[in-house]
């Protein structure tokens, strides 16, 4: 079933604050095999200009996703998840996020389309920090393949 | 060390790297991001939905291609925009050795406010598996 492109431009409430630490930034910099020193040094990071460690630029994907529930799980919306796939991904950054961040997640429909029987959405995020800083935007592109593709 | 706009030029080619990846790995970045989608651990699953294997996390391939660009810039902040589109899977055997995600990268337009756009060529096994892969940078 097609979905309803009413959605479009639909917001989302902002989520709720989600705290940047300095340990979990170096998670996400060990998890990646990166050892810029700007990931775990707060000293490297001053020395780049930054007030704390910086996060690598595909962290804001992992607030951005966890937002994107509201629209993935909104029954109104009736998305399969079974069938998606993330086609696209893109960061607009304003600057790197940081430790000590409070950044919520405003997530907007920006556009449904149909192509050769899948849908694709594509989601946007907002991160601000709690001062109202906007931080990084990110667009992601899901494709939910066409019902019948698996034979049944 | 800051690389400068007045030393670049279009065809300036970035330092090509290889990043490894192994079963271990896609645990680990499962932990990190949050993204506890079978197909990246669970090989009965992955080839119970049509899977070759069990495969990179997407957002893991495209944190890799991107450590061309920092490292070559030094400062990751200086990444004003990343783009890419996810066109192949990642397969990761598990035999222990996993496979590699193979970068190129070079200086393809030069932008105005010494900002420049690097497209990026990302492979593994020789197959083109990230298009339209493209970072703005903020040079000094």
């Amino acid at each position: 079933m097609p979905l309803d492109p009413s959605f479009i431009g639909r917001t989302y409430p902002p989520t709720e604050p989600y705290e940047v630490g300095r340990e979990k930034i170096r998670e996400f910099a060990v998890a990646i095999g990166d050892a810029n020193p700007a990931y775990t040094d707060p000293e490297a990071a001053k020395a780049l200009g930054y007030p704390d460690v910086i996060a690598p630029p595909t962290f804001p994907f992992v607030l951005s996703y966890r937002a994107a529930a509201q629209v993935v799980e909104d029954p109104e919306l009736g998305l399969d998840f079974s069938r998606v796939v993330h086609g696209d991904q893109r960061f607009v950054y304003t600057r790197p996020v940081r430790a000590g961040d409070r950044l919520t997640v405003t997530i907007v429909i920006d556009a449904i389309k149909s192509l050769a029987g899948n849908e694709v959405l594509t989601v946007r995020g907002e991160l601000h920090e709690a001062s109202g800083e906007h931080v990084v935007t990110s667009f992601m592109t899901l494709v939910a393949r066409a019902a019948d593709e698996a034979g049944e | 060390m800051a690389i400068s706009f007045d030393d670049v030029e279009v065809g300036t080619e970035l330092p090509a790297r290889s990043f490894p990846v192994t079963r271990a790995a896609l645990v680990q970045y499962a932990g990190a991001s949050g993204d506890f989608n079978p197909i990246h651990w669970n090989e009965k699953f992955a080839l119970e939905v049509g899977l070759p294997d069990v495969i990179a996390h997407g957002m893991f391939t495209m944190a890799e291609a991107v450590r061309v660009v920092t490292d070559w810039v030094g400062d990751p902040g200086a990444v004003v925009e990343y783009s890419v589109r996810f066109t192949k899977p990642v397969p990761v055997p598990n035999d222990g050795v996993g496979t590699s995600i193979d970068v190129t990268a070079k200086v393809a337009v030069l932008l105005e406010d010494r900002r420049v756009r690097v497209d990026l060529l990302v492979k593994n096994r020789d197959l083109k598996v990230l298009g339209m892969s493209r970072a703005v940078v903020q040079l000094g």
